[in-house]
């Protein structure tokens, strides 16, 4: 079996889930909607965790008071969001921890590596974090010369397989049992590896056995901040997050600082929404809560990075700042119809779903990203499932409106067809008279399109979008208002 | 294959009919139709078949046609202003009517989760207060017929499998939970097709449906897979615009179901079967 160091060492992920680069949502959905077995394993996957949730809600006979509770306890966070925050601080630094504030993803690797530096490594182990993955950790560290090894099993898959996390919970559902036992019999050396799950399992524990071992600094994430204790909560199902918490000398954990909660017993609410929204269980296998220092047990260095990276704008508007409500149960994502059919990738960002289009615009520009409030249907199944009532279409609408703002200003916008389109609607509508007209005019037209049975198979230019993949009706001989009229006047 | 059209048949003229409740109604009620920009143009037979419908039921209907549209469309392309002014429209323009009755549960969702919100940052005080006044008075049909009439049992008479998508925005937005369903279990001979996955979209989602066309048709393939299981002769709902992107692929492929809003299937009866509503 080859050794853990050279197996970190990997390809960078075909798929780009950097923003800045990531082609816009439409053409980046294209290669996975052809991708006929990723679609098959991601609707599977999310069919499983759906159904699971749903038989876990419904036993709950109090579920819609403990979403109220949970929200409300997130919304009162978000109001008074520094004076938790400097609790924390000092509750964290008197339990022998070191705070670090970073106001963008620049400083807070920075303050990683530094921290990684001083303790002469040039290994860490990582519990799954969405933060690191945020700020594009790996990467930089790689760049740094330190091998980042994760110990999560669904990121030690993607991180040997060369592939990008396309959930926030369950980062490769997107890959399946064979294709799982292909990545690690080729990058462990394990020719005869089968697609049992005890086999497979049994090949990770042997990997990451010798890691938790012998790497000195590991890096985390945290479901929460406690700021009555100090203490950083780590949510996790297989254990091996507290073998990093455990086990290594130095542990950074990197936080958002909306992740700050008041106190220890709100975890009751939080806890109980979280699994099952998240995983469909009652209570998650591990929670691990981490406060400070203890002599002798445990890691001796204790350091908590606090990233805003965006954070306190959203803070500052009113519509948009509910977003820092999440919890980062991807309830959302399992919920969505455009997730279950685009998976994680299309989203060019390494937070998919609901959730990731009104995220992602935020954390970085939103030109960035501006495909992603357009990547939804406003069905609403996302806001019917948060745990913590996060209206995601009312701000994926907020945030449209942003966009367009932007762009109708814009002159090479002036004849996007769209725009043109909703420019010309909105002065029709403007008078019933125009409107009137609009309507015979469009009989005209659309009869030049019509075939024989009435029916529109194929339109030019924007409109082929449509007919595509669908039939239109033709234009009825009368509208309603016309029908009105004519029978109003029979009347009479 | 050639179905039998049902939205050119000659309109015919109805006067209004005896209560099929037995003047269990108000003879006085008064309900003001706002039929819609896309049911006015592309629609026209649902409009008739509410009015024959209330008609039944001894509703006198009004409607007011300064009406255009509701702004849905602007406001979910983020066109706030263009948004604005056709809720203003509205407002102004059923400010006095006693109870506005509209057959598209979307139009409905945006008008009470989005005018409060657009009066808030554009409008002004008056508008606000009139729109607080007026909005427990505007009723999507199905709410109509059941909360507010307080009738089910329709009369209606339609002889065939039929199966009921529930649109994301009567679902998720309107609640209307199971008034669909009442009023369709009292049509004398249809039979109710159970339609799985129904709280699941079928990605119509308006300019979502051509500025993502490729997701979009994703999710319709999954939906239509879903209704042709049920092997229904009819897929029907209380909104057109699913209706239309769902009745468009099955026109493609050739699916052998058809797309019928509700109101058409409430409205018809023995005497007036469907093919024959004005």
């Amino acid at each position: 079996m080859k050794g853990p160091e050279s197996l970190a060492r990997n390809k960078p992920p075909r798929v780009q889930l950097d923003p800045r680069f990531a082609p816009p949502f439409p053409q980046a959905a294209l290669p996975v909607l052809r991708n006929t077995q990723l679609r098959k394993n991601v609707a599977h996957a999310i069919d499983v965790i759906q159904s699971k949730r749903a038989r876990l809600v419904e036993e709950k006979a109090d579920w819609e008071e403990l979403r109220a509770a949970a929200s409300d306890l997130r919304a009162h966070v978000l109001d008074n969001l520094g004076h938790y925050l400097e609790e924390f601080e000092s509750q964290c630094t008197a339990a022998g921890g070191h705070v670090h504030w970073a106001a963008d993803g620049t400083e807070a690797r920075r303050i990683v590596l530094e921290i990684i530096r001083q303790k002469n490594a040039n290994e860490v182990i990582k519990i799954k974090t969405m933060t690191s993955a945020e700020i594009q950790l790996n990467l930089f560290l790689e760049q740094a010369g330190i091998a980042a090894h994760e110990t999560d099993l669904a990121e030690i898959i993607l991180q040997l397989g060369g592939e990008a996390p396309s959930h926030i919970v369950v980062p490769a559902l997107h890959v399946n049992r064979s294709q799982v036992r292909d990545i690690f019999a080729q990058r462990m050396g394990l020719p005869d590896l089968s697609d049992d799950p005890q086999a497979l399992t049994a090949a990770a524990r042997t990997y990451l056995r010798k890691l938790f071992l012998t790497v000195p600094v590991a890096i985390s994430g945290a479901n929460h901040l406690i700021a009555e204790t100090g203490g950083v909560v780590i949510v996790e199902s297989e254990g091996n997050g507290r073998m990093c918490l455990t086990l290594p000398q130095t542990l950074i954990a990197i936080a958002g600082i909306e992740k700050v909660i008041p106190r220890f017993q709100d975890l009751e609410v939080l806890l109980q929404v979280l699994a099952r929204s998240a995983t469909g269980e009652r209570m998650n296998p591990y929670t691990s809560v981490w406060s400070g220092v203890k002599p002798g047990d445990g890691p001796q260095n204790f350091h908590v990075v606090l990233l805003d990276n965006g954070r306190s704008d959203m803070l500052r508007r009113p519509v948009e700042r509910q977003t820092l409500k999440c919890i980062r149960c991807a309830a959302c994502m399992n919920a969505c119809p455009v997730y279950r059919q685009t998976g994680g990738h299309a989203y060019g960002s390494v937070y998919p779903g609901p959730i990731g289009a009104i995220l992602t615009p935020q954390l970085q520009r939103l030109e960035h990203a501006q495909s992603l409030p357009y990547a939804s249907s406003l069905c609403g199944a996302c806001y019917e499932v948060c745990p913590v009532k996060i209206n995601i279409p009312e701000v994926l609408i907020e945030l449209r409106a942003q966009v367009t703002n932007r762009e109708r200003e814009e002159p090479r916008r002036f004849f996007d067809p769209l725009y043109l389109g909703l420019r010309i609607a909105s002065f029709i509508l403007a008078s019933p008279r125009r409107l009137r007209l609009a309507q015979r005019l469009g009989r005209i037209v659309a009869r030049l399109f019509a075939s024989r049975d009435g029916w529109i198979h194929v339109l030019p230019g924007y409109g082929a979008r449509w007919t595509r993949t669908r039939d239109l009706r033709g234009v009825p001989s009368q509208t309603f208002r016309e029908w009105w009229s004519t029978r109003n006047k029979g009347e009479q | 294959m050639h179905l039998p059209r049902i939205d050119d048949a000659q309109p015919f003229c109805p006067r209004p009919v005896e209560s099929v409740t037995n003047g269990t109604l108000n003879s006085e009620m008064r309900a003001s139709l706002f039929i819609t920009c896309y049911n006015d143009t592309l629609y026209p037979e649902t409009g008739r078949a509410v009015v024959a419908l209330l008609e039944r039921l001894g509703v006198e209907v009004e409607f007011n046609s300064l009406q255009t549209c509701c702004g849905q469309m602007h406001a979910n392309s983020g066109f706030r202003a263009e948004a604005f002014s056709q809720a203003k429209r509205f407002v102004q323009i059923y400010r006095d009517a006693e109870t506005i009755v509209i057959p598209s549960s979307s139009c409905v969702a945006m008008i009470r989760e989005q005018y409060q919100g657009l009066f808030e940052e554009l409008g002004n005080e008056r508008l606000r207060r009139d729109f607080a006044v007026l909005s427990p008075r505007i009723f999507e049909l199905s709410e109509y017929l059941v909360d507010h009439l307080k009738v089910e049992d329709l009369g209606a008479y339609f002889p065939h499998r039929v199966a009921y998508h529930a649109s994301c925005h009567g679902l998720r937005a309107l609640h209307l939970g199971d008034r669909p369903y009442r009023l369709l279990a009292k049509v004398r001979g249809l039979e109710l097709a159970p339609l799985a996955n129904t709280d699941r979209c079928c990605g119509f989602g308006g300019t979502f449906s051509v500025k993502n066309a490729e997701v979009s048709s994703a999710m319709l393939t999954a939906k239509l897979q879903d209704i042709l299981a049920t092997r229904a002769e009819f897929c029907t709902a209380l909104d057109n615009s699913c209706l239309m992107h769902l009745g468009g692929a099955m026109h493609r492929q050739f699916a052998g179901v058809r797309t019928v809003h509700m109101a058409q299937i409430l409205a018809a009866t023995e005497t007036h079967p469907i093919e024959e509503l004005p």
